[in-house]
């Protein structure tokens, strides 16, 4: 793990990058870093998140700022902006099945090629799909998901990398974590090592590949 | 009594002590408000809760407790959090008793679709696949029709959430279930008849002689 600022974190990035964003209607959302990819003005971005959030909040600010060309995500109904960008084709949308979303991730991160799920069979969502029996019951195989970086908030974060999580703000970051070939990490509190005791840790450090130092706020 | 309170009383009542419940968005939300005197259930929080309690008072909001909305709830003593893979594990792998979600039709063999209008509204299913695929007790909450036109049909035109039917459907009008997968007139409400409710039902309900009133 190393520590770094959040401009030389983002400078990392490269534009048409994909890239994990942790969160859930923008709570447990690594804000500060998407406040820099819009600085930096990274376009052409492949975002894999749980939701479009809202205009002005959390992921929405890349759709304000028009920097997303591919959204895989579960549900943007509450962000206008990108579904005006969907349907005008700007942004390339795929929508699935939010059990499904977080299984593809996790299995991008354990090493598995996919997971059979009973989510989706003969609907719109199994168009296209492997469809495999297990005792009779129907299953879709739905592949696994990476990206080349994470971008993951924590509550906690020691000076290792170790992480730990705060209510709902927890969801997707954990997984996300695992599922990247750089993780950035952004996190409330930066604390000495030993204060996360190792029962608490939930995002073990080697996982972590940059930590953002700046003050927040 | 306005129709959702109609249907939030109704679904309230199957409730059943320690059950763990996820209530969807719109009038299923409004279930929590009508829990019965002396029951106790855990809400499930699809965001990573169990054990979410009441919307806090104005000031006492946490930035990092929130719903599947992103609008601030509290956890209860009691509750606990964990991430979205563990969550959706509760969802499909069958701990959660009853989900209560909304309808956009539900049709004569329970099928429902409740996620997209192609064309018009492709907001993203959220998690309401997973729910109907893997709780052990689905009931869609809605209003008996919308727009004049019956919101249970025979045949659902709208693409299907799940191809596993629901168990039951509460509206203002009526309870209607799925013995041996037909729809079938269970209750109605207060000061209807049972022609009432069939005039405004498309599919076709299976009716015994003596259809008691929706308790609420």
């Amino acid at each position: 793990m190393r520590a770094v600022s959040i401009e030389e974190a983002v400078a990392m990035i490269p534009a048409g990058a994909s890239i994990m964003v942790g969160g859930f209607m923008g709570v447990g959302t690594p804000w500060r870093l998407l406040d820099e990819l819009v600085r930096q003005r990274k376009a052409g971005l492949s975002i894999i998140s749980n939701d479009a959030a809202l205009p002005g909040k959390g992921v929405g600010k890349l759709f304000d700022a028009e920097l997303v060309s591919r959204l895989t995500a579960t549900h943007i109904g509450l962000n206008p902006k990108a579904q005006q960008q969907m349907l005008a084709k700007q942004i390339a949308v795929d929508l699935i099945p939010q059990g499904t979303f977080v299984e593809r991730i996790r299995a991008g991160g354990c090493g598995l090629g996919g997971v059979l799920t009973p989510t989706g069979v003969g609907t719109l969502v199994a168009e296209g799909k492997r469809q495999i029996e297990v005792d009779g019951k129907p299953f879709l195989l739905e592949t696994a998901l990476r990206a080349q970086f994470a971008l993951v908030h924590a509550f906690l974060a020691d000076y290792l990398g170790n992480l730990s999580y705060a209510l709902t703000a927890r969801n997707f970051n954990p997984v996300m974590a695992m599922a990247a070939d750089t993780v950035i990490v952004t996190a409330e509190h930066i604390v000495p090592v030993g204060v996360i005791a190792p029962d608490h840790v939930v995002t073990p450090a080697p996982l972590v590949d940059y930590l953002i130092t700046n003050p927040s706020g | 009594m306005d129709a959702q309170e109609i249907i939030a009383r109704r679904v309230a009542r199957e409730l059943r002590n320690g059950d763990l419940v996820n209530l969807g968005i719109g009038i299923p939300t409004l279930v929590a408000n009508y829990v019965p005197a002396g029951l106790s259930v855990f809400f499930q929080s699809e965001n990573g809760l169990i054990g979410t309690g009441p919307i806090p008072e104005q000031g006492l909001e946490h930035p990092l407790l929130t719903d599947a909305g992103g609008r601030p709830i509290s956890a209860l003593p009691g509750a606990s959090t964990f991430d979205s893979a563990m969550s959706f594990g509760l969802i499909r792998g069958g701990h959660v008793d009853v989900t209560v979600l909304g309808g956009l039709q539900v049709d004569a063999h329970g099928l429902l679709a409740n996620w997209m209008i192609p064309g018009k509204m492709v907001p993203g299913m959220g998690g309401a696949m997973d729910l109907v695929s893997g709780a052990k007790r689905v009931i869609v909450a809605m209003q008996h029709a919308a727009k004049g036109k019956s919101k249970i049909v025979a045949k659902c035109t709208l693409p299907l959430t799940s191809v596993r039917p629901v168990q039951l459907v509460v509206t203002d009008m009526a309870v209607i279930g799925f013995p041996d997968g037909k729809a079938t007139l269970l209750e109605i409400a207060p000061g209807l008849s049972v022609g009432e409710v069939m005039a405004v039902t498309d599919a076709e309900l299976a009716v015994s002689d003596d259809i008691p009133q929706m308790k609420i």
